[in-house]
Parts: structure tokens; C-alpha cells; sequence
């Protein structure tokens, strides 16, 4: 299949746009998750989604998107406030609590589905769909669907953004300030729900953990701001909705949710390695290189020291044999600091004797000003 | 007698359900006190992969290598997580939420690839199939066993050994491990002993449950075993009683309404978790609200003897 008719396929399209607003959605609602802790409620809320989505089915009857996509944001906030309730109101902690509502929701959508087949066999039928999604399927009504719920969601956390931006960072001091705090605690979750609901279309229930959390995690590497980290983790997720889609139609029989999270999930490596300021290769490599000069330094001033007892006892000084202490023993030689005189011993395997070269002392005597100084 | 009880089928499904409840409730106890909880939602996820990767290797597709290859998924799952954890670049619960659905991402693709020689089923690996866990069995002393029984004693027996064995030091360590490390218990490899247990729980739990409601059972009887008392075996015990009758009170229902019987087991637990949350003796919302009357009663009376 040639480039071109891959982009003129009506499927492709579809799930294409499907792939790049549910990277919108869960990119930017992603962000405050993660930064509220939250990262886990995506998964709580998207398992929860289940029973949801039976009641919806059963009610209207069909297979109707829209009243699926009802359920499912009613059973999801539903699970909300129960977590919120057992977390307030009695003695587990959060995790706890996320834990027993993701598992207990999604039992009662299994007892359901089964209810709804009428038999005891629970691994039929649509839960394959609902598990793993089924982003080939996608109409072009479900596109405006999910482009509808998207476009409520980013309008809503653009009207409320300074107010949901002081709850993630100081809940405390938006209390003083009189706002209404758990309202927007609670809206912030809903919103959530909305983004696993888009995103149950495309990668099903049990990846929708990722993408609420990989793309912000990608985007808190690059920007300091929060309006930065929203704008590139939905950028994150938008990239990674369109590769894992054309990856999946390029290879035949290659599940789509699948291909989405790791390619987020791939996005997010590469961020943690080289993302300048909070990259974890800089930050190894800035802690070798400080090592390096501390280990100059001692070995530096070992020497100088004992240069000036010399006089009295004749004793080469104490190094570690370490192959780290060698291979800097080697680099200040190198440099002109040392030289290595080989004396004759009497007995066994001689030792190197390492001494100051005149541009060696001068280095040294700063390096023992600086260490006395401190 | 135990002929009578290897051809009743009801027994046999409600003797699982028991079984998978005790087995992931004992471990499940010492993740909600530790606050991991969502490392057993992590790890039976993640275990997908596993269950392939041995698959692949093997060709087996139950018995003891799989049980080994699930606690080292499940070990590698819980390595990947502290790892990322420790980069100080995003909090535990972020990296379980980058870690698992990442292994399972991988684990599903290679089962697309791989399609058309697995026997293994996404689905039934995310639900299981208790109601058929007669048809599957082996003979052991010229009984005919189901397999599930058969791996679930396993597991129940390397539990009970586990924390029969190291009570004492899962104890500390689970309360006070900077103590339990200053005595030289090293909390870390009780951890990760533990999860390894979890992870195999998992495995032999899911051809009975599945994954989710594997997570259902190791953590909804321990939560509402700790909302009813504050000793540790005692926590223990209720957690094995709550299971033990979720999965008899599950089954009856859910032959009467011709629903899933795992699930309906599953939400049995809650219905246990509820009444635990409502009318708990001590910490149910009830009996907190009644002592709250009760010390502002003492409180007004006290005033209104002072003036």
C-alpha cells in the first residue's frame, strides 16, 4: 500500500483523528493528575467505566455511542466519589481505595455483561472491544463525538485556569482564599472521566492508565510551567496517537492501543534521558565530571602533603588501588601534573612512584589553599 | 467421602474461590498496609507479558515454570517502578502507571504476532472461567483434582509457610522499617519476597479469576479487614473469613441470577467492604458519628454545669 492511499483510506483517517484527540484530552487533563498525585485515577476511573458502559447498552438497547459513552462518565464519576468518600471518611489510604474501586466497578461490569449475554460466559462478544479498544471500528461520528467532548473539556479548564492551577499547587492557600476547593477538585476528576471515555474508543480500558500519565511525565521533562507542560503533553500525546495509528494500519494485525502506549511510553525514555535541565544523562554526566575533579583534587593534594614531609620520613603516600584511582593517576600524567618513577625494590612487585611535576605543585598549592580555606 | 466431594462441581467452584480469596487476601494484607496496593493492580497486569514470554520460551501454559516466570514479572515490574521512582523525575504511582501498561502493551503485541499458535486468551487471562474449573483437572492419588485446586494449595501453602515463617519480621517491616533495617531484618528483601509471592498468587489465580478480580481479592478483604481491627493476624484471619465468604455467598447469587460467578464473587467482597465501612465497630462511619454525638453531648452538659 502506497503512502498516498494510506492517507486517503477513510478507516485511517478516522482513526487517526480519533488517536490525536484522545493525545489532546488526556495530554492536558493528564497534567494536573500527575501533578495532583493523581496519576493512578485514570486507571481507577477507566476500569470503572465498565459497568457503565453494560447499563448504557442495556438501556438503549444497542450498541449507541452516545448513551455507552453516558454510562460510562456516570459509572466513572460514580467510582470517583466513592474513593473520595472512603479515603475521607474512613481509614484506608488512597491507594487502597483506588484499588478497591477500580476491582469492585469492574466486577459489577462483568456480573453485568454477563446478564446482558445471558449466560456464564464473560469473554464474549463486545468486552474484547472495550478491553483493548477497537480503533479500526471508529465511524466518523464517533471523530465529532470525541471531538465534541474534547472541545468541552479544553474550554472548561481554560475558563477555570488560574482556579484549577492554585488547587494542584496549593489547595491549603485557595481555602483561605475562599474558593471553592472541592468543587474543583471535583471537576478536575470529572474531566478525567471524560478523557477516559474518549479514550475507551481508541485504546481501551486497561492502557488508558498510560495515557493519562505518559504524556504528562514526557512534557513535566521539557517546561517548568504549567501552561507549558499542558500544551506539549497534549502535543506528546497527539504524536503518539498518530504513530501508534499508522503503525498499526502499516502492520497488519498489530493492535492499536498497544502501539499508542508504547510509543508514549517511548517518548517518555527519550524526555527522561536527554530533556535539557532535568535530562538523566546530564545529570550522570555532570556527576562523573564532578567526581573526576574531586578525585584530582585529593590525589593532587595527597601528593603535595607528603612532598612536604619528605624531609622527614621517606614514605611514597597511601593510594587506592582502585582502577578508578589508576585511571586518573593516568589522566594527570597526562596533563603534565605527575610524572611515574619506577625505584628498584628489593622484594616482590615494585610500586609506582608518583611524583609533583613543577606545574603539578602550582596546581597543587591552589588545590591546598582551597581545601584549607573550606 | 472425598470421592463424594471431587464429583460435586458447586463445592468445587466455591473450594477455588475460597482458596484464590485466603491465598491473595494474606499477601494482599501486607501491600494495603504498606500503601502499595496498586503494585498488585501493576503486577497482575504486567504478568501478560510474562505469561507469553514463558509461553514463547516453553510452550507451557500453566504449572510451575509459569508460576516462576509470573514472580520474576512481577519482581521485574516492581524493579522498573522504584527505578523510575528514584530518578526524583516523577512519583511511585506515575512510574506504576508508565511501567505496566508498557510490559502489558508488549505482552498483548507479541500475542497479535504470535496468534495463531497461543492458546492463550486476553480475555480469559483478564477474567478467568471459575465456572469451568472442573473440566480441567489432573489425577493426584487416582482422584480426579481440578488443576486450580491443585495450584492454589500450592500457593495457599507457600503463603501460610511464608508468613507463618517470617511473621515476626513482615510485621516490622511492613510498621517500622527504618527499625527493622537498623536490626538487620532487611525490609527490602521481605519486600520483594513478598511480591514474588504476589506475582505467582497471581498466576494461579488467574485461570480461576483473571487478572482484575485477582485485585479484587487481594485487596478488597485486607481493606475491609483493617477497617474492623487493628492486630495484624487478626487482619489475617478476617481477610481469609471475609473471602472465604464472598466466594460461598458470590456463588449462590450468581447462579440465581445466571451471572459471572468470579465477578459476582468480586462484588461480594465489597458488599463486605460496605457493611465493614458503615457499621464497623470502631472505625465505621456509624459508630464514628455516634461518639462524635456523644463526646458534644458530654461537652454541652459540662458547659452547662460550669455556668
Amino acid at each position: 500500500m502506497s503512502w498516498l492511499s494510506i492517507l486517503g483510506d477513510y478507516t485511517f483517517q478516522n482513526v487517526v483523528m480519533g488517536a490525536a484527540l484522545l493525545g489532546i484530552i488526556s495530554g492536558a487533563l493528564g497534567s494536573f493528575a500527575v501533578l495532583r498525585g493523581q496519576s493512578l485515577l485514570g486507571d481507577a476511573i477507566s476500569h470503572a467505566a465498565l459497568p457503565g458502559v453494560c447499563l448504557g447498552f442495556i438501556v438503549a438497547g444497542s450498541r449507541n455511542m452516545g448513551s455507552i459513552m453516558v454510562g460510562a462518565m456516570i459509572t466513572g464519576g460514580l467510582a470517583a466519589l466513592l474513593m473520595l468518600a472512603l479515603t475521607r471518611l474512613s481509614r484506608l489510604k488512597t491507594d487502597a481505595a483506588l484499588g478497591t474501586c477500580l476491582s469492585l466497578f469492574f466486577a459489577i461490569g462483568v456480573v453485568l455483561l454477563t446478564y446482558i449475554q445471558g449466560t456464564d460466559n464473560a469473554s464474549q462478544g463486545g468486552l474484547d472491544a472495550f478491553l483493548f479498544g477497537q480503533a479500526a471500528a471508529t465511524l466518523r461520528s464517533d471523530v465529532w463525538f470525541m471531538g465534541g467532548i474534547t472541545l468541552v473539556a479544553l474550554t472548561v479548564l481554560a475558563a477555570l485556569w488560574k482556579q484549577a492551577k492554585l488547587v494542584t499547587f496549593d489547595a491549603e492557600f485557595a481555602r483561605t482564599l475562599g474558593m471553592p476547593v472541592t468543587l474543583i477538585d471535583v471537576m478536575l476528576t470529572t474531566m478525567i472521566t471524560l478523557a477516559v471515555v474518549v479514550g475507551l474508543q481508541m485504546v481501551g480500558v486497561v492502557l488508558m492508565a498510560a495515557m493519562v500519565v505518559a504524556p504528562a511525565v514526557a512534557a513535566r521533562q521539557w517546561s517548568r510551567h504549567l501552561g507549558g507542560m499542558v500544551v506539549i503533553a497534549a502535543g506528546v500525546g497527539v504524536i503518539s496517537g498518530i504513530t501508534g495509528a499508522t503503525i498499526s494500519t502499516l502492520g497488519r494485525g498489530l493492535a492499536t492501543g498497544p502501539l499508542i502506549v508504547l510509543s508514549a511510553s517511548a517518548i517518555v525514555l527519550v524526555s527522561l534521558a536527554v530533556a535539557p535541565g532535568r535530562g538523566i544523562l546530564w545529570e550522570s554526566l555532570r556527576l562523573v565530571r564532578q567526581r573526576w575533579a574531586l578525585h584530582k583534587n585529593q590525589i593532587l593534594y595527597v601528593l603535595y602533603q607528603t612532598r612536604l614531609e619528605q624531609e622527614e620520613h621517606e614514605r611514597s603516600p597511601w593510594l587506592s588501588r582502585s582502577a578508578f584511582t589508576a585511571f586518573a593517576l593516568y589522566r594527570l600524567k597526562r596533563q603534565g601534573l605527575l610524572t611515574a618513577t619506577r625505584p628498584e625494590a628489593a622484594a616482590g612487585k615494585p610500586a609506582r612512584q608518583w611524583r609533583l611535576t613543577p606545574k603539578g605543585v602550582r596546581e597543587a598549592k591552589q588545590v591546598t589553599a582551597m581545601f584549607n580555606a573550606a | 467421602m472425598l470421592e463424594a466431594f471431587f464429583n460435586n462441581i458447586e463445592l468445587q467452584i466455591m473450594l477455588v474461590g475460597a482458596m484464590v480469596g485466603t491465598a491473595s487476601s494474606m499477601v494482599g494484607t501486607f501491600l494495603v498496609l504498606r500503601g502499595n496496593s496498586m503494585l498488585s493492580d501493576a503486577i497482575s497486569h504486567s504478568i501478560v507479558l510474562g505469561i507469553v514470554v514463558v509461553w514463547m520460551l516453553t510452550h507451557h501454559q500453566s504449572g510451575p515454570v509459569q508460576l516462576i516466570g509470573a514472580a520474576l514479572t512481577g519482581l521485574l515490574t516492581v524493579f522498573l517502578t522504584e527505578l523510575l521512582a528514584s530518578s526524583k523525575r516523577m512519583k511511585q504511582d506515575a512510574a506504576i502507571g508508565l511501567v505496566f501498561p508498557a510490559l502489558f502493551s508488549i505482552g498483548v503485541l507479541l500475542l497479535n504476532v504470535y496468534a495463531h499458535d497461543v492458546h492463550i486468551d486476553t480475555h480469559t487471562v483478564l477474567l478467568g472461567e471459575i465456572g469451568f474449573v472442573w473440566l480441567d483437572t489432573v489425577s493426584v492419588l487416582g482422584y480426579h483434582i481440578p488443576q486450580a485446586v491443585v495450584s492454589m494449595t500450592i500457593m495457599l501453602t507457600l503463603n501460610l509457610a511464608f508468613i507463618g515463617l517470617f511473621f515476626k519480621e513482615l510485621k516490622l517491616s511492613t510498621f517500622d522499617p527504618a527499625l527493622a533495617k537498623a536490626l538487620g531484618f532487611a525490609p527490602g528483601l521481605m519486600f520483594y519476597a513478598l511480591l514474588m509471592l504476589t506475582s505467582s498468587t497471581a498466576v494461579a489465580a488467574f485461570d480461576a479469576v483473571g487478572a482484575v478480580l485477582f485485585i479484587a481479592f487481594a485487596i478488597v478483604p485486607p481493606a475491609a479487614a483493617y477497617l474492623l481491627t487493628d492486630r495484624l493476624w487478626l487482619m489475617l484471619v478476617l481477610g481469609a473469613v471475609i473471602s472465604t465468604a464472598a466466594s460461598v455467598s458470590g456463588y449462590f447469587i450468581a447462579v440465581h441470577w445466571d451471572v459471572s460467578i468470579g465477578g459476582m464473587m468480586a462484588v461480594m467482597t465489597g458488599v463486605f467492604l460496605l457493611l465493614a465501612f458503615i457499621a464497623g465497630p470502631r472505625y465505621g462511619v456509624v459508630s464514628q458519628r455516634l461518639r462524635r454525638q456523644r463526646a458534644r453531648g458530654l461537652a454541652d452538659s459540662r458547659e452547662s454545669a460550669l455556668y
